[in-house]
């Protein structure tokens, strides 16, 4: 038993930290403010290497892996959650299915580019109706001599209309219910794609999340990922490692939260001395700390057991589960702390507290978690 | 990172769990009634569980301080009493002497206390001082070749049942917590009088009694270290004892989870299996949840202090979180196992009055609020 980081994860920590402070921290309210993606920032992120941490060199990767992968989507999102979510849809939720149902060809041609971040990539699961019940799924695809012929829309799709490469599904087969899903590769460019309503969101503001529509969209056979059938195990394996990603970007909101409340508490004086030196707000300020503590070790237990090849579905549950909660608590908190001044625009804890909520929804809502824990736990 | 148990640790494990359920289960229902463990811990200390981290040249088992922790977690799974017995015991019982005594000491205490011939109990709590240790009445003066210790404890896990007593008293009441020193004391010294047993809520077998020094008598050559070094002593174990009552607090955590999923696996009403309505289901994820963020946090402190690692945070928020689990949990599980719960036919009203004191001793949570806190503004 050793809890230490590598040398290894260390500096990634500290490479991901220096350059969200320098590049990505001095525009996150504004991105927020304006709703603006910057493609500039993913392409220095891309440079850095961090758009394909735990793939392999050979398909573009820095061959690292999932817990690197995790501290690097932490620390960005310490100080910009939309930046963030970004990596983590584009890591875990397009490249992963690729990486691990792709065949080599599909690997080359999309997950390389994708590693080297030259593309962005999505995910396409959820619809108008069928949302954690992926089995209610209406997208079709219908084969049509060396295509598949997508019709039908997705929403909430992160990285919406800024994706390039999207992992899509859809209904191969209507007479059996989850074995009837399949997953494909579609390209943006694809003829009969196109993006739709762009959400106006309470936080995640500055990453766009967009409909997505099929309408006779041909996609060529090769692109069908995996099996046909095989969707819904796809669609289900890549939501347990999605969730990693999405507890250390609550791990990265709420300890971005408590450092901006320590720093403020300890310069904000009333009646004579700074508020830190109130119980009143000192306790809170530990047991912030305590719960993020909490959150961060279930969450690298998580990617650690991912990186090793052991099971983390009920581990990443549980992560996701403590992390999405103790982000909503602790930036509430942190609100608190900064008073009157919290509530405005001019400090950065009222855009945690708004980012924080999606935590608690998406990559499967808390309720989800629970449902999944309790299963496998009375099974 | 390696966040497996080593195959010595795994072993430490196995081992524990399985005398637990032969040696300790059979034992708690006369436990409750107030009997104190003896045989047990004659057994624990055959297995050499009374010196775990003890060095061998001093009659221990000298393994790691992680293989410590499983021991009090396993052990309080199954009796929150031995848990508490054993950290007492080992952290401030046998540690200080261990740390801060001369030579002769060691041969002439640790060896015993580390073999379990002799078991070790703390005395620091005054009815006036807690944690504010600098508040401390008891005084000890210099008298020839021994000190006079007079005052009271008040709290003693092990009293009454101990061997060898560590006393603080204050040699210089002028400084302070600077004043106090640390002796240790034979369980027949003259004007060592054990006082009454108190009445508690939980932890029932285990002892906890009020302690008075009537000019009491102890050698000059018991006192640990030097003249004013009590306070010292008091403070470097805080964490290997916070560690262990989080250990404790786990085990109970765990325990009340345990019971509850199993329960609610067999319960059926409306024709169904109580675990599947989400009400209890849910409960269930979230009482699991708490357990693995506990155990990581008592495990990742263990680990930093095993490697000598500073960890006085991580300590103390691993004792405020794993104490909030546990009473959580016993409440919950209760509350799951409905009218049953409430009886003594189940552990779990057991779990939940034992639960509470985790959040008590040690440091109250409150406590370990303000070290965190401390540690967070330097």
């Amino acid at each position: 038993m050793n809890f230490k980081l590598s040398e290894e994860h260390e500096m990634i920590r500290k490479m991901v930290r220096d350059f969200a402070t320098k590049e990505v921290a001095p525009t996150a309210a504004e991105r927020d403010e304006e709703e603006r993606f910057d493609r500039e920032i993913f392409d220095k992120m891309a440079e850095l290497g961090l758009t394909g941490i735990p793939w392999p060199e050979e398909y573009g990767g820095i061959g690292s892996d999932y817990l690197a992968y995790c501290i690097a989507v932490e620390e960005l999102s310490r100080v910009c959650a939309s930046t963030g979510v970004t990596l983590s849809a584009h890591t875990s939720l397009a490249g992963w299915p690729i990486f691990k149902y792709g065949n080599e060809e599909q690997k080359q041609k999309y997950l390389r580019p994708m590693a080297e971040g030259t593309k962005i990539g999505g995910y396409g699961l959820t619809e108008a109706g069928s949302g954690s019940d992926a089995g209610g799924m209406k997208t079709t695809a219908k084969l049509d001599g060396d295509h598949y012929v997508l019709n039908g829309s997705k929403i909430f799709i992160t990285n919406g209309g800024i994706a390039d490469i999207y992992v899509v599904f859809a209904v191969t087969d209507p007479t059996s219910k989850h074995k009837g899903t399949s997953a494909f590769i579609v390209e943006a460019g694809f003829e009969g794609f196109s993006v739709g309503k762009k959400e106006k969101k309470l936080g995640i503001r500055s990453s766009p999340t967009t409909e997505i529509i099929f309408d006779n969209c041909r996609i060529p056979k090769e692109n069908l990922l995996g099996e046909e059938g095989e969707g819904f195990i796809i669609a289900m394996k890549t939501l347990d490692g999605g969730r990693n990603g999405i507890a250390a970007q609550a791990v990265g909101i709420a300890q971005g939260a408590l450092d901006a409340s320590v720093e403020y508490s300890k310069e904000r004086v009333q009646f004579g001395k700074p508020i830190v030196a109130n119980q009143g707000v000192s306790f809170k300020l530990a047991d912030m700390a305590t719960s993020i503590e909490a959150s961060r070790l279930l969450t690298y237990q998580a990617a650690w057991l991912e990186s090793n090849g052991h099971s983390y579905g009920k581990e990443s549950a549980m992560a996701k589960l403590m992390a999405g909660d103790t982000a909503m608590k602790v930036t509430v908190e942190a609100v608190q702390v900064f008073g009157g001044y919290g509530y405005t625009k001019d400090y950065p804890v009222e855009r945690y507290m708004r980012d924080a909520k999606i935590t608690q929804i998406y990559e499967g809502t808390q309720e989800i978690q629970r449902l999944v824990i309790s299963r496998m736990l009375t099974k | 990172m390696e966040l497996k148990f080593t195959e010595e640790q795994l072993m430490m494990r196995d081992m524990v769990r399985d005398f637990a359920k032969k040696e300790i289960e059979p034992n708690i229902e006369k436990m409750e009634k107030g009997e104190f463990p003896r045989e047990v811990l004659n057994k624990m200390a055959d297995l050499g569980l009374m010196g775990i981290t003890i060095p061998e040249k001093y009659g221990g088992s000298e393994m790691d301080f992680v293989s410590y922790i499983i021991a009090i977690h396993e052990l309080s799974k199954v009796s929150a009493v031995v848990g508490v017995i054993l950290s007492v015991h080992t952290s401030v019982g046998t540690n200080p002497i261990l740390y801060f005594g001369n030579e002769e000491q060691k041969q002439k205490y640790v060896t015993k206390l580390a073999a379990g011939e002799y078991l070790g109990a703390f005395c620091l709590t005054e009815p006036s001082a807690g944690s504010d240790v600098g508040s401390m009445k008891s005084k000890a003066v210099k008298d020839g070749d021994h000190y006079r210790i007079n005052g009271s404890k008040v709290f003693i896990t092990n009293g009454g049942e101990a061997d060898v007593y560590i006393v603080f008293a204050s040699t210089d009441p002028s400084q302070g917590s600077r004043g106090i020193s640390a002796f240790i004391v034979e369980k027949d010294t003259p004007g060592l009088i054990i006082g009454k047993d108190e009445h508690k809520m939980g932890l029932h077998g285990s002892r906890t009694v009020q302690l008075t020094f009537e000019d009491m008598k102890v050698p000059a050559e018991n006192l640990i270290g030097e003249e004013g070094d009590g306070f010292k002593i008091a403070l470097a174990n805080l964490d290997v004892g916070r560690i262990g009552i989080a250990a404790q607090a786990l085990g109970i955590a765990e325990a009340a989870y345990e019971a509850a999923v199993g329960y609610a696996k067999e319960r059926v009403q409306f024709g169904k299996p109580i675990a599947a309505q989400q009400g209890v289901g849910f409960k269930i994820a979230d009482m699991a949840t708490a357990v693995e963020a506990s155990k990581l946090l008592v495990y990742r402190a263990a680990d930093l202090r095993s490697r000598g690692i500073a960890c006085g945070k991580e300590a103390s928020m691993a004792k405020l979180f794993a104490s909030k689990t546990a009473v959580e949990n016993s409440i919950e599980a209760v509350q799951v196992f409905g009218g049953y719960g409430y009886t003594e036919d189940y552990p779990v009203e057991r779990y939940f009055r034992d639960a509470k004191v985790t959040e008590i001793y040690e440091g109250t949570s409150e406590i370990q609020r303000l070290v965190i806190g401390k540690h967070l503004i330097k």
